[in-house]
C-alpha cells in the first residue's frame, strides 16, 4: 500500500505543475499591461513601474516562470499588493471558516443523499424516487446565494432562529460555532446532495439488478441488509468518484457562499483580492484550493483499493 | 491520390446513412396532432423543458412589450417600496423597478448562456479532435487538461476576472476557458474509440486522410453527446455569470443582470427581500429549464 500512495503522490506533480505555470500564464495571456491593470486607474507611472518590478514582470518570460516556481516549492506565495502580508499568512488567518464550511456542508451532503438515491433505486418508479429526481434536478438548478437568502429570511429574519450572518471560532464553543454554520452548510450542501443523490440512485439502479442481488433478496436476507452490504458496497465506486469531483463545485459554492453570510473564509479573501486586484493573493488561492482539489482525489483513488480489492495501481 | 481511387473503381465512401425511422413507424399513419401528442407523452422532460425556456427567450427579447418601463430609471421618492399594482416586485433602493430590471436581465443570462456553450462546443471540438487523433500529442496535451480541471471553474473565470475590464464579453470568455477542458475530454474518449472502429480503418485503407476521417466519421458521432453537453454548460453558465455579477466581477453595473440585481439587494435583505426574491426566482427557474432539455435530449437522443 505505501509504495502504491508514494507513486501516487508522484503523478500529482506533472498536474500541480500546470496549475501552476497556468495560475501564472493567466497573467501574461490576458489582454493588455498586468502590471498596468493590477495597478488601477488612479495609478502613477511610478506605481506601476514599482508593481512590475515586484512581481518580476520585467524579466523575461521563461526566467520569470523559472523564479515562480522555485518560489512555489519552496512553500513561498508571495506577498500581498495591497496588505503586504506573505500571502501564506493570509490563507492561513482564513483557512478555518472554509474548512469547517466545506466539512460540514460535505457531512450533511453525503448523509442525506446516499440514502436517499439508495432509496429513489430500491423503488425505483415510485413517488419517492420521482420525489428524489425532481430534488435532485431541481436542486442542481439552485443558483447558491439566491438559496441562501432565502434560508436567511427564513430562519434568521423572519422566525430569529439563526444568526443572520458571521462565524464565530471553535474555540468559542461548539454551539455557538455550529449555530453560526448551520444555514451557510446547508445552503452550500444542497447542490452536492443532488449531484451525490442522482449518482448514487444510478449507480445503485445498476447493481440491484445483478444475480447476487436477487439471490441475497431470495435466500430471506434483511432488505436494508442486502441494499447496505451488498448492493451500496458495490455501488459506491462511482458514488465515491462523484463526491471527490464534486468537492469543485463545494469550493466554488464556498466562495459566495462566504459572501451571503459574511464568513472571514478563502473565499472572501479571493473576492476582495479581485476588487483590489492583489493578484499574488488570487493566484495563492487557487493554487492552494487546487492542491487541496487534486489530493482529495488521491484519496478517492485509493479509496478505489480498499473497497474493490481487485483493483490495483 | 485520383487514379489510385479510379484503379478500386469507386471514391472514398462517405459513412454510411443514418437509419431515419423503424419500418413500423412509417407505416403507422398519424394525424399531426396525435404525433404531437405522442412525443409530448414520450418525452415529457425535453417538452416541460422547451416550453418553460421558450416563454423565457420571448419574455427576454420582447422585453419592451411586457409592461416595462427604462429599466435605469430612479425614482428617489418611490425607493424600496414592496411589491404592489404599478411595482409588481417592488422597487430597488434608488427607485428602479424590479419587475423591468428583471425582465431585461434575461437578455444578459440568454446572451452569455447561448454564447458561452457555442463558443466552449466549437473550440474544445476541433482541439479535442485533433488531440485525441495524435498519439504524441495526446499524453502531453493530456497531462495539461488535467491540471486546467484541478483549478475550480469559478475560481479561474473569477481570476481571469481580475484580469480584464468588466464587460459582458469578458465574462464570455472567462467562462469558455474554463469549459474547454471540459470538452476536449468528452470529444477525445469519443474519438479514441472511434480511431479502433473497422468503418476508420476502411477509410483510411481506402486512402482517406485524417482531416477527411476526422469530419465525415469522427464529427457525426460526436453531435448528439455535444448538444447534451452544451446544454449543460449553457446552464452552468447561466449560473456561473449570476455569481460573478454578484461578486462584483462580472457584467458591469450600468447592465442589468439577475446576478447585478441581486448583487445590489443585499444589503437589504431584512428590508426589501423583493429586490432579491425575484430576480433568483428567474435565474433557478431558467436555469431548471435548460438543465431539463438537458436531461431530456440526453434521453431522447440516448446519449449514454
Amino acid at each position: 500500500m505505501l509504495p502504491q500512495i508514494a507513486r501516487r503522490l508522484v503523478a500529482t506533480i506533472p498536474v500541480m505543475g500546470v496549475v501552476a505555470i497556468a495560475v501564472f500564464a493567466l497573467l501574461h495571456v490576458t489582454p493588455g499591461d498586468p502590471a498596468v491593470i493590477i495597478a488601477g486607474d488612479y495609478a502613477t507611472a511610478e506605481d506601476i513601474a514599482k508593481i512590475r518590478a515586484k512581481l518580476g514582470l520585467d524579466q523575461p518570460f521563461l526566467t520569470q516562470v523559472t523564479i515562480w516556481l522555485g518560489r512555489i516549492v519552496r512553500g513561498d506565495l508571495g506577498t500581498s499588493i495591497y496588505s503586504g502580508l506573505p500571502v501564506a499568512t493570509l490563507i492561513g488567518q482564513r483557512a478555518e471558516a472554509t474548512i469547517a464550511l466545506t466539512l460540514f456542508a460535505m457531512i450533511i451532503s453525503v448523509s442525506v443523499a446516499v440514502p436517499l438515491g439508495v432509496l429513489a433505486a430500491w423503488r425505483k418508479g415510485s413517488l419517492v424516487d420521482r420525489a428524489v429526481m425532481v430534488f435532485a434536478v431541481s436542486g442542481f438548478s439552485m443558483p447558491t446565494f439566491w438559496l441562501g437568502f432565502v434560508l436567511v429570511y427564513v430562519f434568521a429574519v423572519s422566525f430569529h432562529w439563526l444568526p443572520v450572518q458571521g462565524f464565530q471560532p471553535i474555540e468559542r464553543g461548539a454551539w455557538p460555532f455550529l449555530r453560526h454554520l448551520i444555514l451557510p452548510a446547508v445552503t452550500l450542501s444542497l447542490v452536492y446532495m443532488a449531484l451525490i443523490a442522482r449518482m448514487t440512485r444510478a449507480s445503485m439502479l445498476g447493481v440491484l439488478n445483478e444475480d447476487y442481488i436477487r439471490t441475497a433478496f431470495a435466500k430471506g436476507l434483511a432488505p436494508r441488509w442486502v441494499l447496505v452490504r451488498h448492493a451500496l458496497k458495490n455501488a459506491s465506486l462511482p458514488i465515491v468518484t462523484i463526491i471527490g469531483i464534486g468537492f469543485a463545485l463545494l469550493i466554488g459554492g464556498a466562495v459566495v457562499t462566504e459572501s451571503v453570510f459574511a464568513l472571514p473564509g478563502l473565499g472572501r479573501l479571493t473576492v476582495d483580492a479581485i476588487i483590489r486586484r492583489d493578484y499574488p493573493v488570487i493566484q495563492g488561492v487557487i493554487l492552494v484550493v487546487s492542491g487541496v482539489y487534486v489530493l482529495i482525489n488521491l484519496v478517492v483513488d485509493l479509496l478505489y483499493v480498499v473497497l474493490d480489492p481487485r483493483i490495483r495501481y | 491520390m485520383s487514379s489510385s481511387t479510379h484503379v478500386l473503381g469507386a471514391d472514398v465512401p462517405g459513412p454510411p446513412p443514418p437509419i431515419t425511422a423503424a419500418p413500423e413507424a412509417i407505416a403507422e399513419r398519424l394525424s399531426a396532432g396525435a404525433r404531437v401528442a405522442r412525443f409530448v407523452r414520450r418525452q415529457p422532460t425535453l417538452v416541460l423543458g422547451v416550453a418553460v425556456l421558450a416563454i423565457i427567450v420571448i419574455g427576454g427579447a420582447f422585453a419592451p412589450a411586457w409592461w416595462t418601463g427604462d429599466p435605469l430609471e430612479m425614482r428617489p421618492a418611490e425607493r424600496l417600496t414592496g411589491p404592489a399594482p404599478g411595482h409588481w416586485f417592488g422597487t430597488d433602493n434608488f427607485g428602479r423597478d424590479v419587475y423591468t430590471r428583471t425582465i431585461y436581465g434575461t437578455r444578459v443570462s440568454l446572451i452569455v448562456g447561448a454564447t458561452v456553450a457555442i463558443a466552449s462546443l466549437v473550440l474544445g471540438t476541433t482541439l479535442g479532435l485533433v488531440i485525441g487523433f495524435y498519439r504524441r500529442l495526446d499524453a502531453v496535451m493530456m497531462r495539461v487538461m488535467d491540471g486546467l480541471m484541478a483549478i475550480p471553474a469559478i475560481l479561474l473565470a473569477l481570476a481571469l476576472m481580475a484580469l480584464m475590464k468588466a464587460s459582458v464579453r469578458n465574462v464570455i470568455v472567462a467562462l469558455v476557458i474554463p469549459e474547454i477542458p471540459r470538452v476536449i475530454r468528452v470529444v477525445r474518449a469519443s474519438v479514441l474509440s472511434l480511431r479502433e472502429h473497422t468503418m476508420v480503418e476502411g477509410a483510411r485503407a481506402l486512402g482517406a486522410r485524417t482531416p477527411r476521417i476526422l469530419a465525415r466519421y469522427m464529427l457525426p458521432a460526436l453531435v448528439a453527446p455535444l448538444i447534451v453537453q452544451a446544454t449543460y454548460i449553457c446552464a452552468s453558465a447561466i449560473l456561473f455569470e449570476a455569481y460573478l455579477s454578484f461578486l462584483g466581477a462580472g457584467t458591469p453595473p450600468h447592465i442589468p443582470s439577475w446576478g447585478n440585481i441581486m448583487a445590489e439587494g443585499k444589503t437589504y435583505v431584512q428590508l426589501a427581500f423583493w429586490i432579491i426574491l425575484f430576480p433568483g426566482l428567474f435565474l433557478a427557474l431558467t436555469v431548471l429549464a435548460v438543465n431539463l432539455v438537458g436531461d431530456g435530449l440526453r434521453e431522447t437522443l440516448d446519449v449514454r
